[in-house]
């Protein structure tokens, strides 16, 4: 494994490591979620048919509004000093960019898991052929969210309003994602084929990549 | 083998400013291989942000002048981070993670033999706190491990920071065992404090900065000092 790969593996060790330790995720974030998909029920009542028809877009909701808590919470281990230090160490930014958003994936797509039985069972959503196709979906908006909260994150780092202000660039860069997540299941839900929309979301995961990448140097800069 | 008087550090005429702020003015600076200098300052005197130009964290807008061989103020100066040790202000650890993983992280980071991690620690006294987390630390453990991390990857040019803050007599020894070991093998040490009297016996020159103007002052005559016959003052 090259130097660019090791640090890329030690930085997201380490965020795994840490998140291990506070346990932010699974022991907040998840059973949040869980109470969040379990309130909408109660609002609209126990129309069965409404229930079933809404179940899968409002898990790509939950996961992206709460996915936003998990790729902040992933970021916000690092101070200035942490900062200097890898800057210090000649640590590739871009290892770095994908280090973070490597473990944020991942702990992102445990949150995607975690919920998956709780729609299941509370929203009963029509089933598809094909779940193969979802979860493929659901793997790429994870990586997706992660290098948008990544992203995000080094943009407003050290900024006072980093709170407030990361949220909104998050929620608008994330609506590709969920329109093409929603629109996997539908597809599938019709009969049609999905790679239009798996298409759209490979895309965009790799557009993120690509502005990672180029963009981490300059973040480490400035 | 380094030369013994060449200039680690050389800084012609460096102006930095934060927005309409000048927060440094005109600043002339060399440094030697082999010696310690110290920088004092009231607060907010410019200490700590010359400090980060030495550790080529904030590039200057004006001046000229090299580090570790690299010029200021160009791409190519962050090349040589990896030789810079910078002891800030608060530990630049994680406080989740154990003393012991904490330096594991930056030896893997910077390619350096794991087993010096454990070799560092034992030598600022942590040996037998490895295992516990930084944030069950005490702050004077907390800068302990902090200095064993700048020793993990044996930095040429050491910068230091107010580093007699929140230490015991025991602990500041290990930070002055370190600048002079540093020193010792043909590196260069800043040490940056408002406390002067701290400074005095250990550091070859001393400087004033006073809102941005640096001002060599006498005084400073250390042991390094018979290390380094011919100084780099400017």
């Amino acid at each position: 494994m090259n130097r660019f790969w090791l640090q890329a593996a030690e930085v997201a060790r380490k965020d795994l490591l840490i998140e291990g330790r506070a346990g932010e995720v699974l022991h907040i974030t998840i059973p949040f979620g869980a109470v969040a998909l379990l309130l909408l029920p109660l609002a609209v009542g126990t129309d069965l048919t409404l229930l079933e028809n809404i179940g899968a877009g409002l898990y790509w909701v939950i996961v992206l509004l709460f996915g936003m808590l998990v790729a902040f919470r992933q970021t916000a281990d690092e101070g200035p000093a942490q900062r200097d230090m890898l800057a210090m160490m000649m640590v590739d930014p871009v290892a770095r960019f994908a280090g973070k958003a490597g473990a944020t994936a991942a702990l992102l797509a445990l949150f995607e898991a975690a919920l998956l039985p709780v729609v299941v069972v509370l929203y009963d959503p029509v089933p598809v052929g094909g779940w193969g196709w979802v979860v493929v979906a659901g793997l790429l908006v994870a990586v997706g969210m992660a290098m948008i909260g990544t992203l995000a994150a080094s943009v407003t780092a050290g900024l006072r309003t980093r709170n407030t202000l990361a949220p909104l660039l998050v929620a608008p860069l994330s609506l590709p994602l969920l329109v093409g997540a929603t629109q996997v299941y539908n597809s599938l839900l019709g009969g049609d084929s999905p790679f239009v929309f798996l298409t759209l979301l490979v895309a965009v995961d790799l557009g993120l990549a690509i502005v990672g990448v180029l963009t981490a140097p300059i973040m480490e800069e400035t | 083998m380094l030369a013994v008087n060449s200039r680690i550090v050389e800084l012609q005429g460096v102006g930095v400013r934060f927005g309409t702020v000048d927060v440094l003015k005109n600043v002339s600076l060399d440094i030697c291989r082999g010696e310690i200098v110290g920088v004092t300052g009231a607060n907010g005197s410019g200490k700590t942000t010359l400090l980060r130009v030495l550790a080529t964290l904030i590039r200057p807008h004006s001046g000229q002048g090299q580090i570790l061989g690299k010029p200021i103020g160009s791409g190519e100066t962050a090349a040589v981070r990896g030789r810079i040790g910078l002891l800030g202000h608060t530990a630049a650890l994680y406080p989740e993670l154990t003393l012991a993983e904490n330096l594991r992280f930056a030896s893997r980071m910077t390619g350096v033999d794991e087993a010096r991690a454990d070799l560092v620690l034992a030598a600022v006294g942590l040996q037998g706190a490895s295992d516990r987390r930084l944030d069950q630390c005490s702050n004077g453990m907390q800068r302990r491990a902090d200095i064993a991390r700048l020793l993990v990857s044996m930095p040429e040019l050491l910068l230091l920071d107010e580093p007699h803050a929140g230490l015991d007599r025991a602990a500041a020894d290990l930070v002055e065992a370190a600048a002079r070991e540093v020193a010792g093998r043909n590196g260069a040490v800043v040490i940056v404090s408002h406390d002067t009297h701290l400074m005095q016996p250990l550091v070859d020159r001393m400087w004033r900065i006073d809102e941005g103007e640096l001002h060599q002052t006498n005084g400073a005559m250390g042991e390094s000092d018979k290390r380094t016959p011919q100084k780099g003052a400017t």
